[in-house]
């Protein structure tokens, strides 16, 4: 049995983003490494106001002075030989920023036509913002939503246009010091979305960022913040991917959301690194009263992925949703998760977790609930199931519960299954082909993330997953 | 009559055994197109390890004998390479498999038997009809495949799939159990509905009452891995009036007491 699934899977050999451009030329690059006058050196080139400037060296000096995460958190990154100064911090890819794709490089926009972004922005998007290495080279919101008050740009652009909601709100979610990558994140970001949804405004179709790498040896740290206030609703899509190259890339972003009283916020990514790619992103929202946060977590490639997006649930009747998906492939640690902070009474929760894992590959699910006291008519559900296509591969399950406070309704479900050989067999009865059966039953057991998607993304993601699934068969 | 029919399918000395443990011991059955035959036998007889290794179960190990079906030995044919040259089995307990949409399932099925692309159009009507037949609610193909199924739904889902594969060759695993009468009829109907002459079919059942609705032409008496006794329909009531006792003492007359059927 263990031997003929064996059969039916791979390597990423269907890894399809792996092309890089070579004949793309940065702007401007800082050298290799990581320093103070790296971090100042980026500051400088990005002509930022003085407060930024120290946040930033700030940052650093906590980059500097921490630890390596290890213990309960993180997928034990201290075990890969990953060098810090062998990273690029900023690479500049355009002098300025398009407004038209016309207006963006010809080798650039290329790389995003074959990714289909403009297609997508045509389609059903209400705004989109494509990032290449380390700086938003293209960005645009549909012109009625502009007419309402929304705000979409990138963060560079948003901390010299909005200066005082940008420092209102800028690492109050997520601080410089919160944990060893927010703190290199706070050194040297760039990039990334800045949204802005005022009260009462519904966005009808979701806006999108596009992450891409394109340069070997480069870090990307992107910031991304999303502002919505009382009673606004906005989904928020992001995706992203690399060339594959056999030196390490590192993306490591920073990742805050407010969700104001009555709003709604939905994140959705869908991570498809290649497997040189280190992905150590932190995640959170402050959810306030009867708001509604989401995130919808879809992680696939990269070497070691760490990130557990997480809710903080500040005020009665908040409500947080985290739906995760992971798999891993050969040579691939997925540890994600999530964390719910349940801070004020009725407030409700869902973590709902699937991973799967073929070829080698780990998956670990990592999660922390926290009840604090008096945070009474708290209800939360956890679940997590994971599912192992083969002897070689592996999940883990690391639930941390602190629940203070009697009056509460938890539920944790756990499940770890090997791919049913009655369903293979069942499936296979009707003249479906092992390889084909196994995906049908991998696709099924995903649907239940997979159907909270818009039906663009639910197709790319089921695409994805079977062309990693995609092997020696046939 | 019978005689001048073609086979089928045909068994030939059959025995398999699971984890390695004999369960079948010289099984011989020729089935011919357009017949239908009851297997029936007590408890613990082999009934369904010979539906599952028939269909080529991974954990039943045919260790001799042949199957043959349409003149090739199916024994060492992969479990889908035997559904798609038209071998059809109706499980006694169907798995569930969240998520997966019983009509993308059934799509799924039917291209890998036809092993070409079915129009969808064709394939909603020959749904539709299908599921009429059965007097299923055309709901039923929104759901997953046997998830939250009843007893009675998953059976006649079963029939379903039979009906859509169109298969040459049917084994069916107890698809009475767990109906009750009215469910039962309406399973049977379907069942009649898609007799012919070029399908061959092998009811597998503990109880008599199937063969109310479906009349097979040969009944079979399966006890302890071997066919011990073969007749028309009439050996099934006279199964239903004695009881299993009467042919196992027939067959075996001093283990009789402690095997005994129920």
């Amino acid at each position: 049995m263990a031997t003929k699934v064996q059969d039916i899977v791979d390597e990423r050999g269907g890894y399809k983003y792996g092309w890089s451009d070579p004949e793309f030329k940065p702007i401007n690059v800082t050298k290799k490494g990581l320093s103070a006058d790296v971090v100042a050196e980026i500051s400088a080139m990005k002509g930022e106001p003085q407060w930024m400037r120290n946040f930033r060296l700030k940052a650093y000096k906590h980059w500097e002075e921490r630890p390596m995460p290890t213990g309960f958190w993180g997928g034990n990154i201290q075990n890969y030989e990953l060098d810090f100064n062998d990273i690029f911090y900023y690479v500049k890819p355009v002098a300025e920023q398009g407004r038209t794709w016309d207006e963006v490089p010809a080798e650039i926009k290329r790389t995003f036509d074959k990714l289909g972004i403009p297609e997508a922005e045509r389609k059903f998007l209400s705004g989109v913002e494509a990032q290449y290495d380390s700086e938003v080279v293209y960005h645009k919101v549909r012109e009625d939503l502009s007419a309402l008050g929304v705000i979409f740009t990138d963060t560079d652009s948003a901390l010299r246009d909005h200066p005082d909601l940008f420092r209102e709100y800028f690492g109050t979610i997520i601080p410089p010091n919160d944990n060893k990558f927010a703190s290199l994140n706070s050194a040297v970001w760039s990039g990334g979305s800045f949204i802005y949804v005022p009260k009462g405004v519904k966005v009808p179709m979701p806006l999108q960022a596009y992450f891409r790498i394109n340069t070997e040896s480069m870090g990307q740290f992107e910031r991304t913040l999303i502002i919505a206030d009382e009673g606004s609703d906005v989904h928020y899509v992001e995706g992203c991917t690399a060339p594959t190259y056999s030196s390490d890339s590192l993306h490591s972003a920073v990742v805050e959301i407010v969700v104001k009283k009555g709003a709604h916020v939905r994140y959705t990514t869908i991570q498809n690194w290649s497997d040189n790619v280190f992905n150590l992103v932190t995640k959170r929202m402050a959810v306030y009263g009867e708001g509604v946060g989401e995130w919808i977590d879809g992680n696939l490639g990269s070497k070691l992925t760490m990130k557990y997006p997480s809710c903080y649930l500040m005020e009665p009747g908040a409500h947080g949703e985290i739906l995760s998906l992971a798999m891993a492939g050969a040579g691939q640690h997925q540890d994600a998760g999530g964390k719910v902070i349940h801070a004020a009474p009725n407030t409700t929760s869902v973590i709902n977790s699937k991973s799967i894992s073929l070829a080698g590959g780990r998956t670990s699910y990592r999660g922390h609930l926290k009840v604090y006291p008096g945070a009474k008519g708290v209800k939360s559900t956890v679940r997590c199931d994971a599912l192992i296509l083969d002897e070689d591969s592996r999940s883990d399950t690391y639930p941390l519960m602190e629940i203070d406070e009697q009056q509460v309704t938890i539920g944790h479900e756990a499940s770890v299954s090997k791919l049913g050989e009655e369903q293979l067999f069942y499936l296979q009865s009707r003249g479906i082909d092992e390889a084909e059966a196994a995906k049908m039953i991998v696709n099924g057991f995903v649907e239940p993330i997979v159907k909270e998607l818009p039906m663009e993304y639910a197709v790319e993601l089921n695409r994805l997953i079977e062309l990693q699934m995609e092997g020696s068969v046939g | 009559m019978v005689d001048r029919r073609e086979p089928i399918f045909i068994i030939e000395g059959l025995h398999a055994s699971i984890e390695g443990k004999e369960i079948l011991r010289g099984v011989d059955l020729t089935i011919n197109r357009g017949e239908v035959h009851a297997l029936m036998g007590p408890n613990g007889s082999g009934k369904s390890t010979l539906a599952n290794t028939i269909m080529g179960h991974p954990n039943y190990k045919v260790t001799k004998g042949r199957i043959r079906f349409n003149g090739e030995d199916i024994a060492s044919m992969s479990v889908d390479e035997r559904a798609r040259r038209g071998l059809f089995l109706a499980f006694q307990y169907p798995i569930a498999i969240p998520g997966v949409v019983y009509g993308n399932f059934l799509r799924n099925s039917l291209k890998a038997r036809r092993q070409e692309d079915v129009p969808v159009r064709e394939f909603r009507k020959l749904l539709d009809e299908t599921l009429d037949l059965l007097k299923m609610d055309h709901e039923f193909v929104r759901r997953y495949v046997n998830d939250g199924f009843s007893g009675g739904e998953k059976k006649r889902a079963e029939v379903l799939q039979m009906a859509l594969l169109r298969p040459e060759m049917a084994v069916l695993d107890e698809t009475d159990s767990g109906l009750d009468i009215d469910a039962l009829r309406t399973v049977a109907e379907g069942i009649n509905a898609l007799r012919g002459p070029e399908l061959g079919m092998l009811l597998i059942t503990h109880y008599q009452r199937l063969l109310n609705y479906i009349k097979p032409e040969i009944v079979h008496v399966l006890y302890q891995g071997r066919i011990i006794k073969t007749g028309g329909a009439e050996l099934a009531l006279e199964l239903e009036r004695d009881g299993y006792d009467k042919i196992i003492a027939e067959f075996a007359p001093v283990p009789a007491g402690a095997a005994g059927g129920k």
